[in-house]
């Protein structure tokens, strides 16, 4: 498998007003193209800030970040929009679709910042809405579904621009257990069955068992980097895992 | 995200909160609308002015006593009484030599005057004119006839009256040879003229025109003229006759020619230049007022665009997470201010045409002779000052949601 991500001694601190945190304190790992990597820790640990660098949100302070073989580290501000624009995905904890928009809009928001003709772009978002099993609910605002319902519009929101690497930032923390479940099925399916990357941010050990392998992290170093023994697989993928 | 996307999301802000949008735009509607009723309200006053001036004909020219600086109104308008000027020097310039484009003239005597007919009062003006005055200011009596020259040289205590003095004092009836007191003398009523109007602001048919050497003996008691009219043979020749005029004048009243003179010789054109000023002036001083509102408004519309940004930190994040670079969203805001401050000024240049238009009709329905225009400079100047407010107010904001941290934004409650 080929080399997607990888990171050198990868450092993060923040400077307050001359108060200086550090964050993390020197991580390296390599993530292969379809792997469906969960990085696991307490609040606290640096995962979240990770997960900012690895998704260009965020600026790393030393180190060294390689994606798809090319250096990263050090990319301006217009540059690490791009690469959010063409190369990952987001899917967050709550949600964050845009109120009172249709589930069609709100897909199609990441192809607002590419160069897509009008016809493309709703060829496209209809697809990836197809994909999340929400075909019925295209013309519905965003605050006419169910919690499940918008994570798994914001599923279809992040696939739309085929991303390299999908990030999942605690998709499951606002949901019940069965919609959590449903979404984690989801994001199985798109790995298993699609071959997308995915990485899973979470503090829940149930949710990191639905991946393959499992970072550690603790006072911003990674402390574990593990296969999941008894992967969790959700219904209907069991069959492909095996 | 191209410019129609832009457009695109701004429309659907405000299909999302109709109100809100309505409101921010409110400021910007009235401002725009009031500067297109003020232009439109101007032109329709000036064109009533200058209907009226050029009703009288456009090859007259008057002359007032006392010396007036050219570019501001004859020094008697002030009220201030000169009596240089002599009812002899209007007809020396009568002289076919010396000033061969001068066809006539006729001196102006005004005073206010009790009228009465039987008990019949009426509140109105005498003026004292020469009996060219019908031809000089192209007007005619409806019944009777005007005074001569004959009554004028005999001090005949003869009237003519003005369409509204004829309806006060005798309503139908035929007034012709009947006697009207005026002041204290009776002048006999010989003709009617008919209607004239407003003219500057006089209303010409509430006066009553007598000869003026009748009207300088018995009426005011005095031995000048107030001012003067001549009309002139051809609109080309009006320099060339002015210049005729004044030489007379100067030789009759001795004043060496580059010497400061003691008369004020104007043509049709000077009035309207000067009028035109006067109107220009009042408008837009109007229209800076109406600027201010368009001020106000804009800071208005800053206000709410910078709670808008402040209520859509998330949405920001959203949009910068997946992938929209910092100009792109200020592009954004910026594009939906300059929509609804758009929106709001062709709003505004509608509401601000039908407020013309009801102006004019309430004001023709008075009878004047007022002309409902809208210039396309003021309509195509309050799309441009719309969107340019937009712009200009929009830019704080925008900046403001374009700098936001896309993880502070995200996590933002």
């Amino acid at each position: 498998m080929k080399n997607l991500i990888k990171i050198e001694n990868l450092k993060k601190h923040f400077d307050n007003d001359g108060v200086i945190t550090h964050v993390l304190h020197g991580v390296s790992f390599e993530i292969h193209q379809g792997e469906f990597v969960a990085i696991m820790g307490p609040s606290g640990s640096g995962k979240s800030t990770l997960m900012h660098i690895l998704g260009f949100l965020d600026k790393l302070s030393e180190g060294k970040y390689f994606f798809d073989g090319q250096d990263v580290s050090q990319l301006d501000d217009d540059l690490l929009a791009n690469m959010r624009s063409q190369k990952v995905g987001f899917v967050f904890q709550a949600f964050n679709l845009l109120p009172r928009t249709t589930v069609l809009d709100n897909v199609m928001l990441p192809l607002m910042y590419v160069k897509l003709t009008g016809v493309e772009r709703i060829k496209r978002a209809k697809e990836a809405i197809e994909s999340v099993g929400l075909g019925h609910r295209i013309q519905n605002l965003s605050n006419q579904l169910s919690g499940g319902e918008k994570q798994r519009v914001a599923i279809a929101r992040a696939l739309i621009n085929q991303p390299s690497v999908i990030f999942a930032d605690e998709p499951t923390g606002n949901l019940d257990s069965k919609s959590g479940l449903q979404v984690m099925k989801i994001l199985q399916d798109l790995n298993l069955r699609q071959g997308h990357t995915i990485i899973l941010v979470t503090h829940e050990k149930y949710t990191a068992e639905h991946a393959e392998r499992v970072l550690r992290m603790k006072d911003g170093l990674v402390i574990a980097d593990e296969k999941v023994a008894n992967r969790i697989l959700a219904d209907g993928a069991s069959e492909l895992a095996k | 995200m191209n410019f129609k996307d832009n457009i695109h999301n701004s429309i659907n802000l405000f299909r999302q909160n109709k109100i809100l949008a309505f409101l921010t735009m409110l400021g910007i509607i009235i401002g725009i609308a009031g500067v297109i009723v003020i232009i439109s309200a101007g032109n329709g006053a000036q064109s009533l002015i200058t209907n009226q001036i050029k009703s009288q004909g456009s090859n007259l020219v008057a002359i007032f006593p006392g010396n007036g600086e050219d570019e501001g109104p004859p020094v008697s308008v002030m009220g201030i009484v000169i009596t240089t000027l002599k009812y002899d020097d209007m007809k020396a310039l009568k002289d076919p030599l010396r000033a061969p484009d001068v066809l006539d003239y006729t001196g102006y005597v005004r005073g206010s005057a009790n009228a009465s007919w039987q008990g019949n009062k009426a509140d109105t003006s005498y003026v004292g004119v020469s009996a060219s005055l019908p031809f000089i200011e192209d007007t005619a009596v409806q019944a009777g006839s005007f005074f001569t020259a004959e009554d004028e040289n005999g001090l005949q205590k003869v009237a003519v009256l003005g369409s509204d003095v004829k309806k006060d004092l005798f309503n139908d009836r035929d007034p012709i040879n009947e006697l009207v007191k005026i002041g204290k003398h009776s002048f006999r009523v010989i003709g009617v003229m008919r209607e004239r109007g407003t003219a500057g602001f006089t209303n010409q048919d509430n006066q009553i025109y007598v000869p003026i050497t009748t009207a300088q003996k018995l009426l005011s008691g005095i031995n000048y003229v107030n001012f003067a009219r001549v009309k002139i043979s051809d609109e080309t020749r009006i320099d060339a006759a002015m210049d005729d005029i004044k030489e007379i004048l100067r030789e009759r009243h001795s004043i060496d020619i580059g010497a400061p003179i003691d008369f004020d010789v104007r043509s049709q054109r000077d009035a309207l230049n000067a009028l035109f000023k006067v109107t220009s002036a009042v408008k837009f001083f109007l229209v800076a007022v109406a600027a201010v509102a368009l001020l106000v408004g804009g800071i208005g519309i800053m206000n709410i665009m910078l709670a808008s940004v402040q209520e859509r930190v998330r949405e920001i994040g959203l949009r910068k997470a997946v992938g929209a670079q910092s100009r792109q969203i200020l592009s954004q805001f910026l594009v939906e201010t300059v929509v609804i401050t758009s929106l709001a000024g062709i709003v505004g240049i509608f509401l601000g045409i039908f407020v013309s238009y009801l102006l004019s009709l309430i004001v023709q329905s008075f009878g004047y002779d007022w002309t409902f225009s809208i210039s396309v400079f003021s309509v195509l100047l309050s799309v441009i000052v719309s969107s340019l407010i937009g712009f200009i107010f929009g830019l704080v904001p925008a900046r403001r949601a374009s700098r936001l941290d896309p993880i502070e934004a995200l996590r933002y409650e």
